[in-house]
Formats: C-alpha cells, sequence, structure tokens
C-alpha cells in the first residue's frame, strides 16, 4: 500500500480505492510516496522499487 | 511500478515456466511451500495445473491458526466464560473447532467475544472498558509478534491495567528443522515465507542448505516470484549445489527489519511450543518476558492447556498430517465429504491460510 500522509506513529496508506490508517513504528526511515508491506494494521516494511525493478530483469534476462 | 502486475506478467511467466521444464529431471521432486499465503497463491493462479507434474509442492505448517492446539482453543473458550472478559481475536480464530465448541458458537451464546483487525485495537477497547478484563488471543509467526509487542508497550506505556495478551506465538524455522528431519517427507527444497522473513531477514534458514544439503528459496506471493523460486530451488537440485536464495529481494534484507526484530527480543522470549500435528518442538515459540507478565493471560488466569494426545482423541479430522505434509488434503477422507467451510472439522478448513480452505476454494 502506498503512504499518504504520516502523522507520528501513524501513517494514511492507500491501495486503489482501500484506505487505512496503520501504524508505521516498525519502519523508522518510511516517507510520503513509499510501498509498504502492511499486516495486522502495522507497516511492516518498505518495497525496495531498486530490488523490484532488479528481479524483473533478472527473470527476463536468465530465461 | 505498482509491484503486482508487473509480477503476473505472462510473457514472463511462461518463460519461466519453459525454463523449468527445460531443467527439470523425470524422477519425482518434493518442494514444501512453508508459508499458507503460498498455498493460496500456488492455487488460486492455477500453478499446479502448469508446473511439470512430477514436481509436487507440499504445503507446510506455515498457518498460525492451524498449528495452534486444540487446547489453546479450549483456553480461549475457558477465557470467554467468565463474564469479567472480553476476548479478541483474529477472525480466523473464530470458527476452529475445539474439543466441545469454537469460539462463534460461545460468542452466539452471549459470551462477549469480538473480531478485530490489528492487535492495538485491545489498547482503545481496554481505555473504553476498564471494568472488563480484555484479553487478545495472539496467534502468529515472526510476522505478528512485533505487533503484539508494540501493543505490549503500548499498554505498558498507557499504565494499562485490563488488557492481557495470551500468546501463541511461533517460530518458523525451528518448524523447519523439524519437518527436514522427517525421513518420510524426504524434502528436496524449502519456499521459505516471504512475509516472515521481512522480519527474521535471511541468516535463521541457512542451517538448512549447509546442514541438511537441502535448498532453501524465499519468495514473494505474485505467481511470478513462486515460479521463480521454484525455478531456483530445482536448479539448486540439478546442480547439486544447495544454498539460501532470496528472490523477494524487494521486501527481504539479509538482516531483515532491525527495528522489529529488537521489539519482538524486547518483549518476548524464545520458548518450547506445542504445534497442533507437530507436537512440542523445543525453542518453536514466543513467551511474554517477565518484565511485561502483568499482560501475560498465561501467567494471570493459570490456564492449562490440553496436551496433544486430548486433541487426536477429540477429532478425527487429518489437519496434523496435512501440516507435516504427510498427505495432501484430497487425502482426507473427510475432505468436502462431511468437512467443507460451512461445517469445518478442523482449523486448515477455516482459515484463508489452511491448505484445506485453498483446496476447497481453487483445486
Amino acid at each position: 500500500m502506498k503512504i499518504k500522509r504520516i502523522n507520528d506513529e501513524f501513517a494514511e496508506v492507500e491501495a486503489g480505492r482501500l484506505k487505512h490508517t496503520v501504524n508505521i513504528q516498525m519502519l523508522p526511515s518510511v516517507k510520503t510516496g513509499d510501498y509498504v508491506l502492511v499486516h495486522a494494521g502495522f507497516a511492516i516494511q518498505i518495497v525496495d522499487p531498486t530490488g523490484a525493478k532488479e528481479t524483473l530483469k533478472l527473470i527476463d534476462e536468465i530465461h | 511500478m505498482k509491484y503486482i502486475d508487473e509480477f503476473r506478467n505472462k510473457n514472463l511467466l511462461y518463460k519461466v515456466l519453459n525454463k523449468i521444464k527445460k531443467i527439470t529431471p523425470k524422477e519425482g521432486i518434493s518442494l514444501m511451500e512453508v508459508c499458507g499465503t503460498h498455498t493460496q497463491s500456488f492455487l488460486r493462479f492455477g500453478l499446479n495445473k502448469l508446473l511439470p507434474s512430477n514436481i509436487k509442492l507440499i504445503s507446510g505448517p506455515g498457518c498460525p491458526v492451524c498449528v495452534s492446539p486444540q487446547g489453546y482453543i479450549d483456553a480461549g473458550i475457558e477465557l470467554s466464560q467468565n463474564k469479567e472478559n472480553v476476548i479478541l481475536t483474529f477472525g480466523d480464530m473464530l470458527r476452529v473447532p475445539g474439543s466441545k465448541s469454537t469460539l462463534e458458537k460461545e460468542r452466539a451464546r452471549q459470551a462477549n467475544i469480538s473480531i478485530v483487525y490489528s492487535p492495538l485495537d485491545s489498547i482503545n477497547i481496554a481505555k473504553r472498558n476498564p471494568h472488563k478484563k480484555i484479553i487478545f488471543l495472539a496467534v502468529g509467526f515472526e510476522t505478528t509478534a512485533p505487533t503484539i509487542a508494540l501493543s505490549i508497550l503500548a499498554a505498558k506505556k498507557d499504565n494499562l491495567k485490563n488488557v492481557f495478551f495470551f500468546s501463541a506465538l511461533k517460530l518458523i524455522p525451528a518448524a523447519m528443522n523439524y519437518l527436514v528431519k522427517d525421513k518420510k517427507l524426504n524434502l528436496d527444497g524449502f519456499l521459505c515465507p516471504g512475509h516472515v522473513s521481512t522480519i527474521i531477514g535471511t541468516k535463521p534458514y541457512e542451517f538448512i542448505p549447509k546442514k541438511y544439503k537441502i535448498g532453501c528459496c524465499i519468495a514473494g506471493f505474485e505467481p511470478l516470484d513462486i515460479l521463480e523460486g521454484i525455478y531456483f530451488l530445482i536448479r539448486q537440485m540439478v546442480e547439486k549445489k544447495p544454498a539460501l536464495a532470496n528472490q523477494y529481494v524487494r521486501a527481504v534484507k539479509h538482516n531483515g527489519n532491525l527495528k522489529a526484530k529488537g521489539i519482538i527480543s524486547k518483549v518476548f522470549k524464545v520458548s518450547d511450543a506445542d504445534w497442533r500435528g507437530l507436537g512440542k518442538i523445543p525453542q518453536s515459540g514466543l513467551k511474554i518476558k517477565d518484565g511485561y507478565s502483568q499482560f501475560d493471560a498465561q501467567n494471570l488466569f493459570s490456564i492449562k492447556r490440553a496436551n496433544e494426545q486430548t486433541s487426536k482423541r477429540a477429532t478425527q479430522c487429518k489437519c496434523g498430517d496435512v501440516l507435516k505434509g504427510l498427505i495432501s488434503p484430497l487425502e482426507c477422507p473427510l475432505f468436502l465429504k462431511i468437512c467443507h467451510p460451512d461445517n469445518p472439522l478442523g482449523p486448515c478448513m477455516v482459515s484463508s491460510e489452511g491448505a484445506c480452505n485453498a483446496y476447497y476454494k481453487y483445486h
């Protein structure tokens, strides 16, 4: 889900029309615009765009 | 990039599939997908019908509700009988059969049981209900553990006296260590859980290829992630170079989430734990540390959990064998005959992460 607004320990996140407020205490470096994995009301990890692109590139190249 | 469509790209999927077909040897290959969400994705996207038939994907114990022993459900039900108590739970626990009843049936009989989305909800509910004891059924793996720990820390910060957590939290690598030694399973590789790994990182799996010479690949949950993970595992097998691979680099770092790991070790200590179907596994669970024992439902209510033998006598359900990967849901004599999502006889049919539920929906 994408971080839209940060408010102290919480952030508003959205995925399509789904909107939620999640706790971001586990991710000290999270910022607006980041995509995060959400579990039980908490953002647990930032999705790394470079890592995603690398995976897709690798799949395309080695196969 | 929105991280979904890109990992469902048909052209890339067929590219990986063709490569898998090209390198797969003729003999039978048994791979275990440890995580229940992998089981769901694998069947939902029909990957079982696309892969060579000699590649067998075995569902593992990665459904937290499924591996909670029946005695835990019974203890939760026992707590719900006290009018002073309010039981909070994730939704999929509600219909899991205990030895005599379910939380859902007890709720219909006026027990105070509510479904919450997050363990943090227990804090607000405790503040709104100062005369009630709020008890959260803390079920989950390493992904859920920091969310429970942060809720306990919030309860301590707010000096709450009426909120308690009943921990049945479990650790995945300890269960994998148990399963890898099972000669009946004879596994050729593990597809390691993506979300658990975002927290614990890659290191806790390293002992498997080193000690047992079996490959491991941490994978994401989109079809391309799963196929790529399977490709890595088969390649390791063919080349006889078992190793730990990380396909899910966009979410899993080598060290995992350091903040989350710190929070877990601040609040919990590692202990032995009972797993449904697998029995007691040493050092495979998390208990609340003494410094936070005022929030531990186990200490305050002195609950005695039923042992595995009691659970086995109480039901003909084969969830235990399904969780160990010894049988597929299709081999259970109850599957679809009397056990289905409207009348689940075991947790594997209840939870959306359960193997039987996934087979019912998609197979």
